[in-house]
């Protein structure tokens, strides 16, 4: 069986802490007991999975725990992970009752967070899920192994099939290990969610290998040899690599992608921030928040995210930004950069920027902003370019086309879920594709 | 997974979780809803001769911020005809042949007993529950409660009905009596194979203090009700375990109400010796759907503690339920107080200041201040160890001192903080375990409360 790769200590996302730590048994029932148990209740509606948010609340609260995990696993395999990183304030908790009557809605996120880490902790996921049924012969390739990914290949090895994840990184997990800011989740506790998933059934993963359209070449497989090899496949490429925006200066040392830099944070111990004193965001949308919000925490003495309108028209949420401003991130808004300056030696000094309206460069004086570190957070390119290798699988603006009811492609035999499929959006929606994709999947296997 | 299949002196039913008979086994729709979310029996809303419902019914004791801690109601039986009722209670059980539908019955004459006997169990029920416990207007017209508190009449209905009656037949208990074990033994002397208890305790629920009318009110007036849900769970359990543990009724099987809202409630009940038990307030507040964590929990309850199946739970706390007399005087428990948890609220000082032994110091003061607040007792040392919690500043963690605590438990129960305050146990100051009754035996000490006793306090004793 695959061994997850044990990650190093000394990376820098070890210094950060939990910001909405673990409840304990008793902070739980206490939470639990202040849910008035609705019925067709909005917060259930709000989850992208459908979890059984009364229900579940209600079994912590008589001591239930197990029971209460079951609920959550039910409709989310990955439910450990959406519990720590899900944007409830925007999903469940954004939707609880007790908004509306101006109290503070119940913490749903933290109270699943804790029903799914004691129950998994004292009994493991596979006794938490439905047992796994005889093996069926059939089997599935399944592409990246992000969370959709993940959560297919859990589901479709406890209906008995074989699951194999291509993988090209050395560590799987995706955004979900390699993006989610260390005060939500660290890359370990993701590792640890799929180290349980891998052993619900017959899962491979075979990390290191990219599936490419065309010829394999070493570390390679082809999409045809999929097509040919396996009864089903499923797409969960998620997005590309890190936007950049082509101004002057932009190459070399001091400007990251913002993604490249958050997965360095959270993996690699060879990065260090040791003179980096001011830091530029450029970006408006989580991902620079993120960011900022995690140098901010790693000691950089002034983050300044550089956004080309104003705070109403971010993309980022605004629970996340008044966090990141609580611990001293600033908002420069209405600018765009247009160059960066280097020094003799070409590091770099910080960058020049002009005032925007509308999101547009005007006339007049370009502003300097002086800085040891850039990371640029303009979004991720697509990264579906492997669709190719499977006939009829459509890609439209860099995302693959799917049927929203069932997750199935152009092809007969392959399904796509997550952020490939949806443009980006939470790892939550990752696992409902993913459900969605495995029930169409199920019925086209002649599974039961 | 644990076997949560019962049988109750031979009725089988699936799980232990009934139905109460009341409003939410009013009609089969709603009983086959019950089943269908998982409830293993219902024992129907009690038939008798036609009656009026007033409006309005119910009335609740909220506590805090908690809804419906109490209900009361001044319902009586079911209003709807008994023929209507018959036909849904055969065809539910004709659908649901594995679940439980037991008759609950209320009638006057042994003619109208020996009627309605016949046609409840024409319907295909599995038992026949004598409803002997309604404590607000079936009373009054010599039926319900008034039967309950009879034990004399008790008994000599139940025989009526055992005569007549070719299914079990369970004996609804009242609390509304002095001692649980006289219509307990009654019913048992009669030969009936089943008891089941609570049924509500007589109440007023409150008072409207614009008008001047207890609560509910109808029209100008109100009546005295009945009283249930988790607010006379420990009245319960007590009239179940006093049964359990009595030589002449231990052998019925039981049927525990009264309270019950979570699998943890029910276990309780079934430790103290119930076979199955039913429910009606923690429905009439959430709904069927409570069932799923009940069974749920119960079976993970039981799993946990190697039990194969419920049978193995029922009565493994009733040995413990012992007379005071024999309680260990040498046991002794102090309180502790976790530092890492407390938010220094100071509950926990005043609880004992003013409701125990004046053992819990607020450090920070000077000695003089400790004599002002109310300590006759002063330890040397009063540690200051600062609250942990975020924003508590300048406030110390509460200071127990053991020379005078006497381990009474209030401390550990008016703290917020769950698990801030533990009760530790601590070598007693006899050295070995010695009872009252020991001590009576040996001629060292007199009943405590016994007449004798009295009079050998206030120095009447020859
Ligand atoms: C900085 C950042 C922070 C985020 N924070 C949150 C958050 O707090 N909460 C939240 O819910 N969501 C968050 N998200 C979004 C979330 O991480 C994604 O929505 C989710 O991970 C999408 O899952 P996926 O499986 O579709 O794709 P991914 O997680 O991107 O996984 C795709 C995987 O496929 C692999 N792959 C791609 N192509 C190939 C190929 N040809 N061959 C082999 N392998 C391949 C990739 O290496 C990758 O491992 C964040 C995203 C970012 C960028
Ligand atoms: C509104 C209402 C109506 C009731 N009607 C009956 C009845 O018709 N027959 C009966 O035996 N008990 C009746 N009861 C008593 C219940 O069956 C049960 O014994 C009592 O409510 C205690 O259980 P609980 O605490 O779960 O509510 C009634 C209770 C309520 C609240
Ligand atoms: S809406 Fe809020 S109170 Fe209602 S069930 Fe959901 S979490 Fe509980
Ligand atoms: S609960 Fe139903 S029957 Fe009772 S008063 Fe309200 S609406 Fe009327
Ligand atoms: S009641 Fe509990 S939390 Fe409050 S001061 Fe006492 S120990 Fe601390």
């Amino acid at each position: 069986m695959y061994q997850l790769p044990v990650l190093p200590d000394g990376r820098l996302e070890q210094r950060i802490k939990d910001y909405k730590p673990a409840y304990s048994p008793g902070e739980a029932v206490t939470e639990a007991n202040r849910c008035l148990y609705c019925v067709d209740a909005p917060c259930v509606k709000a989850c992208p999975t459908g979890i059984d948010i009364p229900n579940f609340i209600h079994k912590i609260s008589t001591a239930n725990v197990a029971g209460a995990a079951r609920t959550i696993l039910k409709e989310n395999l990955l439910g450990t992970s959406c519990a720590r990183v899900c944007p409830v304030e925007v999903l469940c908790v954004g939707a609880c009752v007790y908004n509306a009557w101006g109290r503070e809605p119940i913490a749903i996120g933290r109270l699943q967070r804790f029903a799914t880490e004691t129950a998994i902790a004292s009994q493991g996921l596979a006794k938490l899920v439905t047992a796994k049924k005889a093996p069926t012969g059939k089997k599935v390739a399944l592409v990246g192994a992000g969370p959709a990914s993940v959560a297919a290949a859990g589901l479709l090895a406890l209906e008995g099939h074989r699951a194999v994840i291509f993988e090209k990184k050395a560590v799987p997990g995706g955004l979900n290990t390699l993006g989610i800011a260390p005060y939500k989740q660290s890359a370990n506790q993701a590792l640890e969610e799929i180290r349980h998933v891998l052993a619900l059934g017959d899962v491979e993963l075979k990390a290191g290998v990219e599936v490419v359209a065309g010829a394999a070449g070493a570390g390679q497989a082809s999409g045809e040899s999929l097509l040919k090899d396996y009864d089903a496949v499923f797409l969960g490429l998620g997005l590309g690599p890190d936007s950049a925006l082509g101004a002057s200066g932009e190459q070399g040392a001091g400007v990251y992608g913002a993604v490249e830099l958050i997965e360095r944070i959270k993996v690699d111990p060879k990065l260090v921030l040791n003179g980096v004193k001011r830091a530029v965001v450029v970006g408006g949308g989580n991902t620079a928040i993120d960011i900022a919000h995690e140098l901010k925490l790693l000691g950089v003495a002034d983050v300044a995210m550089v956004y080309r309108r104003g705070e109403q028209d971010m993309s980022g949420y605004a629970h996340e930004l008044t966090h990141a401003r609580k611990h001293g991130v600033r908002l420069v808004e209405q600018r765009v950069v247009t160059a960066f300056t280097r020094g003799a030696d070409g590091k770099l000094t910080g960058l020049t920027m002009a005032r925007a309206e509308n999101g547009k460069p005007v006339a007049g004086e370009p502003e300097a902003l002086s800085c040891e570190l850039v990371a640029l957070a303009i979004g991720q390119a697509t990264g579906t370019a492997v669709a190719k290798a499977f006939p009829g699988v459509q890609v439209e603006k860099g995302s693959v086309v799917v049927d929203p009811k069932t997750q199935r492609t152009g092809h007969p035999k392959v399904w796509s879920g997550g952020d490939c499929v949806n443009g980006g959006k939470e790892v939550v929606n990752a696992v409902q594709e993913a459900k969605l994709a495995v029930r169409d999947m199920l019925r086209a296997l002649g599974g039961k | 997974m644990a076997d949560l299949s019962i049988d109750f002196c031979g009725i089988k039913s699936p799980n232990p979780f009934w139905l109460a008979s009341a409003p939410p086994t009013n009609s089969g729709p709603q009983v086959m809803r019950a089943f269908d979310a998982g409830w293993g029996g219902a024992v129907w809303k009690t038939l008798g001769d036609p009656i009026t419902n007033v409006t309005s019914r119910f009335w609740a004791h909220d506590y805090g911020s908690t809804r419906m801690m109490g209900l009361n109601n001044i319902e009586l039986i079911t209003d709807r005809p008994l023929e209507v009722n018959l036909k849904e209670m055969y065809e539910v059980k004709k659908r649901y042949p594995k679940h439980t539908v037991i008759a609950s019955l209320m009638v006057e004459s042994r003619e109208n007993w020996r009627e309605i006997i016949k046609k409840a169990e024409d319907t295909g029920c599995d038992g026949l529950e004598l409803n002997f416990g309604c404590p607000h207007g079936m009373c009054e017209r010599g039926m319900g409660s008034a039967v309950g508190q009879e034990p004399k009449v008790l008994e000599e209905i139940t025989r009526w009905v055992l005569e007549d009656a070719k299914t079990p037949v369970i004996v609804k208990l009242t609390p509304n009596t002095g001692d649980i074990l006289e219509p307990g033994e009654a019913a048992a002397k009669a030969g009936a194979p089943a008891l089941s208890l609570i049924n509500t305790i007589k109440s007023l629920l409150g008072v409207d203090l614009d008008r001047f009318v207890p609560n509910p009110r109808v029209g100008g007036k109100s009546t005295n009700g009945g009283y249930c849900g988790p607010a006379v769970k420990p009245i319960a359990l007590h009239m179940l375990a006093q049964l359990t543990r009595n030589p002449a009724t231990k052998h019925l099987a039981i049927s525990g109400i009264g309270g019950i809202s979570n699998w943890r409630d029910a276990a309780e009940f079934i430790a103290l010796g119930a076979t199955s038990v039913q429910v009606c307030t923690a429905v009439m507040h959430y709904g069927y759907r409570i069932v799923e964590d009940m069974i749920e929990g119960l079976s993970d309850y039981l799993d946990s503690k190697g039990m194969k199946s419920v049978n193995e739970l029922r009565g493994r706390a009733v040995p413990a339920y012992a007379e005071w007399g024999e309680l260990d005087l040498n046991y002794n428990l102090k309180a502790r107080i976790n530092a890492e948890t407390c938010i220094g609220c100071n509950l926990c000082h005043v609880a004992c200041m003013d409701g125990a032994h004046q053992c819990i110091l607020i450090p920070g003061r000077t000695h003089e201040e400790h004599v002002k607040a109310g300590h006759t007792h002063i330890p040397s040392s009063i540690p200051e160890v600062p609250v942990k919690a975020a924003g508590a500043i300048g406030r110390f963690v509460p200071v127990v001192d053991d020379a005078e605590c006497v381990g009474c438990n209030l401390c550990h129960l008016v703290c917020p903080v769950p698990g801030t305050i533990a009760m530790t146990e601590v070598p007693g100051a006899i050295g070995k375990s010695e009872t009252w009754n020991d001590r009576v035996a040996q001629g060292r000490d007199l009943n405590p409360g016994s007449l004798q006793s009295t009079l050998a306090k206030r120095g009447l004793a020859k």
